[in-house]
């Protein structure tokens, strides 16, 4: 550890991953630490022992469950959108090639007390029951308006202006039912909450176009996964920065954040090591979060909470057809929330768990004391649930961009279905740190034939 | 017409007893003393012809340098069909690392991997520290491939790659690009992100 580095970073998440796999490829010499002898700091995926070391570290598996290597279970629920920016960055860093990708199954949505299936073809869409005739009617000119819709075309803007008019006014423009709105904002623009009514209409419209050319790409569904669970996308990003000279250090504690006289960063101290380098990204773990501010330094701030259930069933979840993974999304409407609960559920199909074991994770974001509460609708859904582990996790904000004292501190994970706002901050640190935006070269072919 | 098979081979070891530079010896037969960790080479390729012309193509995953601090990551060795695990012959405590490896591989890897234990640096065997008998003795315990090479001489390094070949089975039909998550030789199930999307097909729900 004597060596200097351009940058340490801390955690192991898919964020920091990304980012260290990034910026080796660009010539920056980076040592990454992590206080977990795993990778994928919160968004880790855990195998049998690793999940009861964490939940019941009291208890060991229950060998009926199978066999430990047969487990990969997420902490944080999330799908890839297949149109996404994160498919782009693993295209042009060539990190797929150490992956494998299965589809979703299904998406779902529960409206009046039951669930029923995002249509992704048209036959689908004319039989579903989510909307009355004349409703698919006026819902049918509203996505053909959609479709049609081209920036320098102002023929196909209907004088509608998306910047100028909010969402609100656009569904009334059309005549669409709030149960439809639901669906829309919901459903396919993926909002956790309806705050969007009230804003332009332009990113509403941006997120119905990544939905559905996310759901024309595979068909099924708008999501694809990765076999062996989401903490495969962390561990393949930290080979491509290993590849590209990065060093690796997991079950390394970090006792110090160290900084020069004016406060700005100096090094990591881990025992009676210190080691150097110009700047220091990490997860807010590493920077204060749930702690006392230290020495009179906030680093990060809390804004809000997730509530996440992992539930271990051993059928797959009533109503989705017998379907190997799912989304089922609750708008809150339905169940008198400010905020969607969310139902992700993965099976042997994507080889995170034993055959005949299905895992499922209910979301939300915490809005009472008592959140387990919260997400009853969504575990009401699921039918007899095996075993279960509950986690109620602070999201955690930096106060700082960190140009001034070359701290880049990364955000929680969020309660959104997909990795989108991952990559948004991914983006964000790149170009603070870098000081010009990510541009994504495809990497040079190294496979030597 | 000869069959071809695709397979993902890894390699286990610790730091510094030869295993980038047995993989550079197999597939470039070049030996360089003062040789650096390679930067930029996700994995290299390498074709070997049975006797009868069915070749075996080894798509060969070198760690990268994440094991020095105890930090490869599983998803590495997952899906690996084959394995070479290699030791120092002139180190007794790289014996016990690649032991601690086997394991590893025995506990998370896919039950039907070969796995190779290999003896390197047998150019330096007067200052041997691992005797023959004792590693050829835990390899036919744990039923593992086994034999000595020296990267920089090119002794016995194409023997062990071809036992390793022999010996996997060839029984599945013939690959697509990538071994990874496959049964042996099979081609990739899931969904290809290099594909272009589908153009112009209907991208409306309702």
């Amino acid at each position: 550890m004597d060596e200097e580095y351009d940058v340490i970073v801390l955690g192991t998440g898919l964020t920091e991953c990304i980012l260290s796999g990034l910026l080796s490829v660009e010539g920056k010499k980076v040592l990454h630490m992590d206080r977990n002898d795993y990778y994928g700091g919160e968004s880790a995926s855990l195998n049998l022992t690793q999940l009861y070391r964490k939940f019941r570290p009291d208890q060991s598996p229950p060998t009926e469950l199978g066999r430990d290597r047969d487990y990969a279970v997420d902490l944080i629920p999330k799908f890839i959108i297949a149109s996404g920016e994160l498919v782009k960055i693993l295209v042009h860093t060539d990190v797929l090639r150490y992956l494998e990708f299965k589809q979703i199954a299904g998406s779902f949505v529960y409206t009046n007390a039951k669930i029923s299936k995002v249509p992704s073809t048209e036959g689908e869409a004319v039989s579903s029951p989510l909307m009355g005739l004349f409703e698919k009617y006026r819902a049918k000119k509203f996505f053909v308006f959609l479709q049609g819709w081209k920036e320098d075309d102002p023929a196909t803007h209907k004088g509608l202006n998306l910047d100028k008019l909010t969402m609100r006014q656009v569904y009334q423009h059309f005549g669409l039912e709030l149960g439809t709105q639901d669906f829309i904002g919901h459903a396919l623009a993926l909002y956790l909450d309806d705050d969007y009514l009230n804003k332009p209409a332009r990113e509403t419209y941006e997120r119905i176009v990544l939905y559905t050319t996310s759901m024309a790409r595979w068909g099924k569904s708008p999501y694809i996964y990765p076999l062996y669970g989401l903490g495969e996308l962390p561990q393949s990003f930290a080979r491509l920065s290993a590849i590209y000279g990065g060093t690796y250090m997991l079950d390394k504690q970090v006792d110090e954040i160290v900084l020069n006289d004016d406060g700005t960063f100096a090094g990591v101290r881990s025992g009676d090591e210190t080691v150097c380098a110009k700047m220091v990204i990490g997860d807010p773990s590493y920077f204060g979060a749930g702690k006392e501010a230290d020495g009179g330094r906030l680093r990060v701030v809390e804004d809000g909470k997730v509530v996440r259930a992992i539930c271990i069933l051993k059928h797959p979840i009533p109503g989705t057809d017998g379907s190997d993974s799912v989304q089922i999304i609750i708008p809150q409407n339905q169940v008198n929330r400010r905020n969607d609960i969310y139902i992700a559920m993965v099976s042997s199909t994507h080889k995170v768990c034993a055959d005949n074991i299905y895992v499922a994770i209910v979301s939300t974001i915490v809005e009472t004391s008592v959140p387990e509460k919260e997400i009853q609708p969504g575990l009401q859904l699921l039918g007899p649930i095996h075993e279960k582990f509950v986690t109620v996790s602070p999201i955690y904000t930096p106060v700082s961009d960190g140009t001034q004292d070359k701290i880049y501190i990364t955000r929680s994970y969020d309660a959104t279905s997909h990795f989108e706002t991952v990559v948004e901050d991914v983006q964000d640190v790149f170009k603070r740190v870098m000081g010009k935006d990510l541009e994504l070269k495809k990497r040079e072919a190294d496979f030597d034939q | 017409m000869s069959k071809q098979f695709q397979f993902k081979l890894v390699l286990l070891g610790e730091s510094a007893v030869g295993k980038s530079s047995l993989v550079l010896r197999f597939v470039k037969d070049q030996f360089d003393d003062y040789r650096e960790s390679t930067i930029g080479a996700a994995f290299l390729t390498q074709t070997v012809t049975l006797e009868d012309q069915t070749t075996v193509k080894f798509e060969i995953w070198d760690t990268a340098g994440q094991e020095r601090y105890k930090s490869l990551a599983p998803m590495y060795y997952r899906n690996a069909n084959c394995a070479v695990v290699v030791y120092d012959i002139t180190q007794a405590t790289s014996l016990d690392k690649a032991k601690t490896w086997i394991r590893e591989l025995q506990r998370q890897a896919d039950p039907s991997i070969v796995i190779a234990l290999c003896g390197n640096k047998l150019d330096l065997s007067a200052r041997r520290q691992v005797t023959e008998e004792e590693a050829s003795k835990y390899a036919d315990e744990q039923g593992l491939l086994w034999s000595e090479t020296s990267a920089k001489t090119g002794e016995g390094v194409n023997a062990i790659f071809n036992a390793i070949a022999k010996k996997l089975p060839l029984t599945a039909p013939p690959s697509a690009r990538g071994a990874r998550g496959a049964a042996p030789g099979t081609a990739r199930q899931g969904v290809d992100l290099n594909r272009q999307p589908a153009q112009g097909s209907e991208a409306c729900n309702c």
